[in-house]
């Protein structure tokens, strides 16, 4: 009689394509990373100078580097990096973006003013100009360039969450929240938070693909991760220089790193389309 | 004997809007005593919701507030923030006239009103047993099941009926009811109606109800006041105001009511309109639409008159036939 919204969602989960790819991929990334130490055959950082530069064959799935290390085994510790980035990165931007949007919609006046002409503010400058000066200052690694990206992509989630807060504030059901004397606090976070989750999840799963691909490119320009960290940015950059004699070395780090980022987008369409309300009614 | 729970004292309410002030409410007197129904009654945009909100201070910024509202002896106004959340739903309760959405769209109704229990201090497996009981006490059909449904399962009435178990288990004094019922349809009507009057009954709680339907007070109510533009224009005992209305907006009014009994072609009605709040001139605000209305209603504020120690109005031509 009563369905759970949770039971619903796995309900309708199952009919959406693009969910179920999505996951499926991302699923394959999660095993990647977990097990890396069983699938991975050799470490990421045993180099064999008998073995420089080999094309993919047996031994070596993907070849090698110019140091001989194996690069199937460096893509799949790497996924371990990236997911690092996508999980840091991503609770950063959220929790930032949660607080600060609940604040400022709900409270209005100087502070809210304050925040938007900041949030203003990242959005003029060019979002990887800003990173790279970050991250200079702070020092060039993977962590730093993970919170430079952050800095720069908290700004559009604080801005949606404010604006869904807005408008949740003068709702029937929050009045009500305050006649039964709810403090401020409780009325944010019990009553208008849970409301904007499923907004939230989107966000969140269309935010990743652009953090991991903006902390790469970090590493790429050298600013991020350091060797012999098995980054996929900084292999597609040190790739770059054998494309010629080992084009292996920089397009399959590269396919790794589609790979990744397609997973996130097509999970990210096929949740906004599961949790669009428009869509439930079809269901 | 002190039975008296409540009391405005010449309230006035002005919202601060573009091009100046608007006067919502104009010296508004009264008092709720307890275990008693008291009603006001009132055209749409005659402030009486705004007289219900400023009880609880639920206002909007740009209201200003002046005059006194005492509550229990203890003047709401002057509280600080944590006294009054303290007030609100713990002394005064207050359920809404759109139940559609005044639940929280995503948990369980029942979950929410064992939120309200656990904000007195009880722990959640007994609130569910409080929750299942609330729900029994308010005649909501098939009440174990219905605490695991979403407010969307619901209709209009159960939402009512939810939003007043959730008021009676923190258990106030007085409960405010803002047009409880203009939402919902007569059956509904009259079963959440009951619920009410048996809340006075049972829990001896105040009520102070809000509403537009003259039929209803003369139902429920003990004592009623009638508001027209802002002010209140009479006040009384229920059994009074019917037998012997005063004020001329009260006796057009009673006379714009459909009886059942009594064939008579068309309802009457009151012409004219409502006066704009914004120019607010001396005199009667009904003076433009009274049928008495003279020379001196225009320029003088007419003064409060008692008729008897209960029954007070506001006109200077109140003996006269309509």
């Amino acid at each position: 009689m009563y369905e759970s919204p949770i039971k619903e969602f796995f309900r309708s989960s199952l009919k959406n394509f693009n969910f179920m790819i999505g996951a499926i991929m991302f699923f394959s990334i999660l095993v990647l990373a977990v097990f890396a130490d069983q699938i991975a055959p050799y470490e990421y950082d045993a180099g064999n100078p008998a073995a420089k530069l080999m094309e993919p064959c047996k031994e070596h799935l993907f070849g090698t580097d110019e140091m001989g290390r194996d690069l199937f085994s460096r893509i799949v510790y790497g996924a371990r990096i990236t997911l690092k980035v996508a999980i840091i990165g991503g609770s950063i931007q959220l929790v930032l973006g949660v607080v600060v949007g609940l604040f400022c919609g709900y409270f209005g006046g100087v502070v809210d003013k304050a925040m938007l002409f900041l949030a203003d503010l990242t959005w003029c400058v060019p979002g990887m100009v800003m990173a790279l000066a970050v991250v200079t200052v702070i020092g060039t690694n993977l962590t730093n360039a993970i919170i430079a990206i952050a800095l720069v992509n908290w700004a559009s989630m604080a801005r949606t969450v404010r604006a869904k807060t807005m408008s949740l504030k003068n709702m029937a059901f929050i009045e009500t929240g305050v006649a039964f004397g709810e403090s401020d606090l409780s009325l944010m976070f019990r009553y208008i938070l849970p409301n904007i989750v499923p907004a939230l999840i989107v966000m969140v799963s269309m935010a990743l693909p652009s953090t991991i691909m903006s902390t790469t490119t970090l590493s790429f320009l050298g600013v991020g991760s350091q060797p012999p960290s098995p980054d996929w940015g900084l292999m597609v950059s040190d790739g770059i220089q054998y494309i010629t004699k080992a084009p292996w070395l920089a397009i399959y780090p590269g396919f790794a790193l589609v790979y990744t980022v397609l997973s996130f987008t097509i999970l990210g369409e096929g949740l906004r389309d599961l949790l669009d309300p428009r869509m439930k009614s079809q269901g | 004997m002190n039975d008296e729970l409540l009391r405005l004292e010449n309230v006035f309410i002005n919202y601060r809007v573009r091009g100046g002030y608007l006067s919502a409410v104009k010296d508004v007197s009264f008092s709720v005593n307890r275990g008693e129904i008291f009603a006001v009654v009132g055209e749409s945009g005659c402030g009486k919701s705004t007289v219900a909100h400023s009880i609880m201070r639920l206002l909007d910024k740009n209201a200003v507030v002046l005059g006194n509202i005492k509550y229990n002896g203890k003047n709401l106004m002057e509280l600080s923030n944590k006294q009054i959340t303290r007030v609100r739903g713990h002394d005064i309760g207050m359920i809404f006239q759109n139940p559609l959405d005044s639940l929280n769209p995503v948990y369980t109704t029942g979950a929410q009103v064992n939120e309200a229990i656990r904000l007195d201090g009880i722990n959640k497996l007994d609130g569910w047993k409080k929750v299942i009981e609330l729900y029994r006490n308010v005649k909501m059909p098939d009440a174990e099941k219905r605490v695991h449904a979403y407010p969307h399962e619901m209709s209009g009435g159960m939402r009512q009926r939810v939003m007043i178990s959730m008021m009676l288990s923190r258990n106030p004094s007085l409960l405010i009811a803002d047009e409880p019922t203009t939402a919902l349809d007569v059956t509904i009507e009259a079963q959440i109606l009951e619920i009410i009057g048996q809340l006075k009954k049972e829990f001896g709680t105040a009520v102070m109800l809000i509403t537009h339907n003259f039929g209803l007070v003369a139902e429920v109510a003990d004592r009623v006041a009638i508001m027209y533009a802002g002010e209140l224009v009479e006040q009384g005992d229920v059994f009074e105001i019917f037998r012997e209305p005063k004020h001329p907006y009260t006796r057009l009014l009673m006379k714009a009511l459909p009886r059942g009994t009594k064939q008579e072609g068309r309802l009457q009605t009151i012409d004219g309109t409502v006066p704009r709040l914004m120019k607010v001139q001396p005199g009667c605000r009904f003076a433009n639409r009274c049928p008495l209305a003279k020379e001196i209603c225009h320029n003088q504020d007419p003064a409060v008159r008692a008729l008897s120690a209960t029954h007070t109005y506001r006109c200077h031509f109140a003996e006269e036939e309509v």
